[in-house]
Formats: structure tokens, sequence, C-alpha cells
């Protein structure tokens, strides 16, 4: 898994490339706070180059979400989810908990 | 019918995931189903290495599969400490965020995805999690 970072004025964009599972996971709970600790509580997730995800990425979102939701200081928000992906974000009950954006212009323009 | 023994560890979960689907595609399952099958072998291990061999020196898993004409069956043998899936409680997957638990998701997402979860608890020869998905499911 790899993990791209972009920084714009009112966001960060993560673009997460490959498998996330309970091995790389961990990678993406560390971009996540990493950002939080600067000060980025406003996230947008590029899911489109992502292959896969279980409930261990699942987990990285759900804990990330609530960190950048506290306050009221931002949220995490995901754009470019592949059909798989969402599949599995409907059968986790996720979809909820996200605004999920068709396009990253959209996403990025939602803060 | 296949067998491979991987090492007990979230690093080999990319390997186990590549021996399952290639089983569920030499079985005729469709993509989808596929996907099912991977995910469900996944979250079978993630769990074996997390929960059975907890504080263990880690051990192996061996992995089977097998199919006829109506199903795949893979069956997941480990030789840590019980763990037995069919008990655990399904998460509240319509609660607040706040409020969303983060444990149970795997355990939830192998029942969901798969036709039968099975587990036995053999004593000194393990503990077998048989999953089972029929090649044409609705799920």
């Amino acid at each position: 898994m790899e993990i791209t970072v972009q920084q714009y004025k009112h966001c960060d964009l993560l673009a997460i490339k490959g498998k996330v599972d309970s091995f790389t996971a961990p990678e993406l709970s560390k971009a996540i706070e990493k950002a939080n600790n600067d000060g980025k509580f406003k996230i947008v997730l590029d899911l489109k180059d992502l292959d896969y995800m279980s409930s261990a990425g699942f987990r990285a979102l759900l804990v990330g979400q609530r960190n950048c939701k506290r306050y009221n200081r931002g949220e995490i928000v995901l754009t470019r989810a592949p059909k798989k992906i969402m599949d599995a974000l409907e059968l986790t009950g996720f979809t909820p908990l996200f605004k999920i954006f068709d396009d990253v212009t959209a996403a990025v323009g939602s803060f | 019918m296949r067998t491979a023994i991987f090492p007990a560890r979230f690093d080999q979960l990319n390997a186990i995931r590549d021996f399952v689907t290639q089983a569920a595609g030499d079985a005729g399952m469709d993509e989808s189903g596929a996907c099912a099958v991977e995910m469900a072998v996944d979250e079978a291990c993630s769990n074996i290495v997390e929960h059975a061999y907890k504080g263990m020196e880690a051990g192996d898993i061996e992995c089977t599969c097998d199919c006829d004409d109506q199903v795949l069956t893979i069956i997941l043998r480990d030789h840590g400490r019980s763990f037995n899936v069919t008990t655990v409680p399904s998460p509240d997957l319509s609660s607040a965020l706040e409020d969303r638990k983060v444990g149970g998701l795997g355990v939830y997402l192998m029942r969901k995805l798969m036709d039968e979860v099975r587990y036995e608890h053999l004593g000194d020869s393990g503990n077998v999690l048989t999953l089972v998905r029929r090649l044409k499911s609705q799920k």
C-alpha cells in the first residue's frame, strides 16, 4: 500500500493505492494521525487506486473519522471508491458515516 | 483439492488471499464470488493471527481449498488457542459514529459473505474453521 499526500488550502488529500489489510492498515492510521498531529482534520481520501480493504482498514477509517470529527473540527470524506470497495462499505454499514463524492474536485470543494 | 501452509503472520495475508482467489477462479466462481471468498478468508486468517496465536509463538495456518460443481469449501486449520468465531456477536451497524464498535466487524463480514461458517476445536489437533460458498451464491 502507498499513500500520497497533497495539501490544499482547506484540506489534505490522501490518495491510497494498493491493498489495506491487517498488515498495512497501521500505515493508513499513521497517515491520518500525522495529518491530525499537523492540525489537519479535514481530509479527503481518494480511493481510486485502492484494490482491497478488509475490516482492519474500516476500523482505521472509523477511528480516524472519530478523531477528525471531534469538536466539529473537521471530517474525513471519501472519493472515487471503486465498486468493490463501495460494496464492502455498504455491507459494513459504513456509508452513513462518510460523505462520498464521485470526483476529487467535489470532495475537496466540500470543505 | 489444494493445500498450502502459511506462517500465521499479517504479512502473509496477501499470499493467502492470492491462493484462495486463484482457487475460486479455477472453481468457476465469478468475480464477486471470488472477492467474497478473498475477504472472508482474510478476515478469518487475521483473527487466527490476532486471537488464536495471541501471546504465543506464532504457528501456521493450513489452508485447503476444495470444490465440486456446487460449492467451494475453504478449510483453515491452526494450532493456536480456541477462538470460536461463530459465537462472536454481530456489531450494531446502525449505531452512530461515537458508539460504533471497532470489533466484531471481521466475523460479521465472514458470516455475511459465506453461505456457511463452521468451527471445530479439536484439542491438540487444533482448530478447524470451514468456510463454504456456493458457486452461484445469492449472497
